[in-house]
């Protein structure tokens, strides 16, 4: 059988080195980028990071409007947990706000609200959580993604995210809008995911 | 080819346009790379060797990881599988995907799948197995291989790209804008993702203690691959195991910088089971495929520590032949240092096949210092090299050196080598009717040979110094 003859060759193989590296003691404070940290508070470093990465980051419902309005993403999908906070206000403003997705219609939706988990301030990353978000493909077939996240679950550091995953079996990072540089090198966003990734918080 | 490595020749017949994209390419990857990581961090060579340290523990302890990552899987859910062989592992998923009756399949770029030439299996058995990066995707289209395991399609232009997709159809007519490129991309893989029925991944980490499988990606597309399908399987190297979810902050802060210049990859997708109850989209069901293949013959090799490989693609990019001969003339999906030390090492019994690849560098140690796991890729190419010389492969690069062996090892032949070479200066060879004289001549410019002016100058020194010495002595 393949498993019992692979950790035997693994076996073999480990148990005739003389010496065995031990797990590294390390603080994470080593993995910590002064220069990304920099900063008077977690939301102000959050939004650097993440306009240095080419996402927006946005904190009132009007802002949002104006700018969907303004880039002409009319018609989209809000989860409907978040639809009185903020597809109510959108639809008052005039765009068509659906709070189910339909698989079939994938490219009607030209932007998806949904809801993150949490956020990383040294990296401008937000955190879409399997069990704490609604559909995992309203999140990335629009043009414009909306993740509305809370100020409290803002993490100062990638360390401090990773010691907070929790127990979801899929947990998503997203650091900007989707991006390519396969051609020539040169930077296109929105390859399959979204061209436009904005944080809103509430 | 007299006097040349293989790779030599495969550099010399490299279109222009071609090398020249290599060498943009990989000159660009190297200069954000240095920008970013020296920006972002006052000691990054600190970080890399603590990531090596962190690897090397894994490695030694591979067996108990394995266990400890199986374990914490199954017990979420996820099937686990353990192919020996590359024949092995594309077996296993065959088997997967007809018990399920898959017919298409969306993959996101593995490196392990460029390994075991699984899409081309995948199609001969009838399952239509669609590479979703984009430059996957083209290389797919082309019928090509990647050339680099990040900027897998670092060997081409716009234009050629432009003239694949008006030709396989992804387009109704030539353009060759990088934007409209993209979108056509876009617009054709989401159908594709839409109609699939199972989506292949590799790993760029698992970690032990949470079985979390981690899958990085830009563009969005193992995330869009998933999302829609209900079966999931990943091919995982055994050599990607970290100890534990702690120690990814070392490993996610270097890989983005290492491979793109970028502080994090735009999508970092922690997996260790199906979706969740209360999620509409993504795999009802999970596979993991753990691949040996050679990996742990590597282990009891002397040159292990090419398995802390984590497959950023620094080396190749700061790499001076990789940057003229293109990742094509590495024979296999490894190219570049990388490739030179593993490939040999990983197809084990094709060893005299590959054995050529330590030789095709200068040892400038570039590699060395831009490996994100400080791996002493210079030692392991002479270990290499003494291996092959060990196992007396013949070599082309063996030819031209017999000669000078024998030479070198007898002082009578050596001198009269030496007024030989002088009585050289005044021959024609340029024009000499020897074809593998003319070749080697055709790339080099021969200095006039000074032969014997060495010998003749320590004789010399070697009277003064026997003057010099008493002297010496008594000023003391």
């Amino acid at each position: 059988m393949s498993r019992a003859a692979i950790l035997s060759k693994i076996a073999t193989a480990t148990s005739a080195l003389k010496t065995k590296a031990p797990r590294p003691d390390y603080d994470a404070a080593i993995t910590h980028s002064a220069p990304k940290l920099a900063g008077r508070d977690l939301w102000e470093i959050f939004s650097r990071n993440l306009a240095a990465v080419n996402g927006r980051s946005m904190q009132s419902v009007a802002e949002l409007a104006t700018f969907l309005a303004s880039s002409g993403q009319s018609h989209g999908y809000c989860d409907p947990a978040l639809y009185e906070r903020v597809g109510a206000p959108l639809a008052a403003a005039g765009l068509t706000v659906e709070t189910s997705y339909e698989r079939g219609r994938y490219d009607d939706y030209q932007f998806g609200i949904t809801r993150a988990s949490g956020a990383i301030a040294e990296s401008g990353t937000l955190i879409l959580d399997d069990e704490r978000t609604s559909r995992r493909l309203a999140a990335l077939s629009p043009w414009v993604h909306v993740a509305v996240l809370e100020r409290g679950t803002i993490h100062r550091t990638i360390a401090d995210a990773l010691a907070a995953l929790g127990d979801s079996t899929n947990i998503i990072w997203v650091t900007g809008p989707s991006k390519t540089a396969d051609v020539e090198g040169i930077l296109i966003e929105g390859v399959h995911g979204p061209g436009e990734q904005i944080a809103l918080v509430l | 080819m007299f006097g040349t490595q293989l790779i030599d020749d495969y550099a010399r017949h490299i279109p222009d346009e071609k090398q020249a994209s290599v060498l943009n390419g990989s000159a660009a990857g190297t200069e954000s790379r240095y920008r970013v990581l020296h920006k972002d961090y006052a000691d990054p060579d600190a970080l890399r060797r603590l990531a090596g340290s962190i690897k090397d523990h894994t490695l030694h302890h591979l067996g108990d990881y394995l266990v400890q990552a199986e374990r914490a899987l199954t017990e979420r859910g996820v099937q686990v599988h353990f192919a020996e062989t590359d024949e092995d592992a594309r077996q296993m998923i065959l088997a997967i995907l007809r018990q399920h009756e898959v017919t298409r399949l969306t993959k996101s770029k593995s490196m392990a799948a460029e390994e075991i030439h699984l899409n081309a299996f995948l199609i001969e058995n009838g399952v239509e197995c669609l590479e979703s990066d984009l430059g996957e995707f083209i290389i797919q289209l082309d019928n090509d291989i990647p050339s680099h395991i990040v900027k897998p399609i670092i060997h081409k232009n716009r234009r050629g790209i432009a003239n694949t997709f008006q030709r396989e159809g992804v387009a109704s007519d030539y353009n060759d804008d990088p934007q409209t490129i993209t979108r056509r991309a876009r617009v054709f893989l989401r159908k594709k993702y839409m109609e699939a029925q199972a989506c292949i991944t590799g790993a760029n980490f698992l970690c032990a203690d949470s079985g979390r499988l981690v899958v990085v990606t830009n563009e969005g597309n193992s995330r869009f691959g998933m999302a829609p399908v209900p079966l999931h399987i990943a091919l995982v190297g055994i050599e990607k195991l970290i100890p534990g979810e702690q120690d990814l902050a070392v490993f996610l802060n270097l890989l983005g910088r290492s491979a793109t210049g970028q502080q994090l990859t735009v999508y970092t997708e922690f997996i260790n089971g199906p979706r969740a109850a209360t999620q509409p989209d993504g795999p009802e069901q999970m596979h993991v495929v753990f691949l040996d293949n050679g990996r742990s013959n590597v282990l009891a090799s002397n040159c292990r520590e090419i398995l802390r490989c984590i497959r950023c693609g620094a080396c190749q990019n700061v790499c001076p032949i990789y940057r003229q001969a293109s990742g094509h003339a590495y024979r296999s999906p490894y190219g570049g240092p990388i490739g030179a030390v593993l490939s040999p090492l990983l197809f084990g019994d094709r060893f005299p096949e590959f054995a050529d690849l330590p030789k095709a560098s200068t040892l400038c140690g570039a590699c060395k210092e831009v490996c994100p796991v400080d791996i002493p890729i210079p030692d392991l190419l002479l270990r290499l090299r003494d291996k092959a010389k060990r196992e007396a492969i013949p070599s082309p690069a063996a030819l031209p050196m017999a000669p000078f062996a024998m030479l070198a090892t007898s002082p009578t032949l050596w001198r009269s080598a030496m007024v030989m070479s002088k009585v050289m200066n005044h021959l024609p060879l340029k024009v000499a009717p020897i074809k593998p004289l003319q070749d080697w001549l055709g790339q080099r410019t021969l200095p006039p040979s000074k032969g014997g002016e060495f010998r003749k100058w320590l004789k010399t020194r070697k009277k003064t110094e026997e003057r010099k010495t008493p002297r010496a002595q008594t000023e003391d």
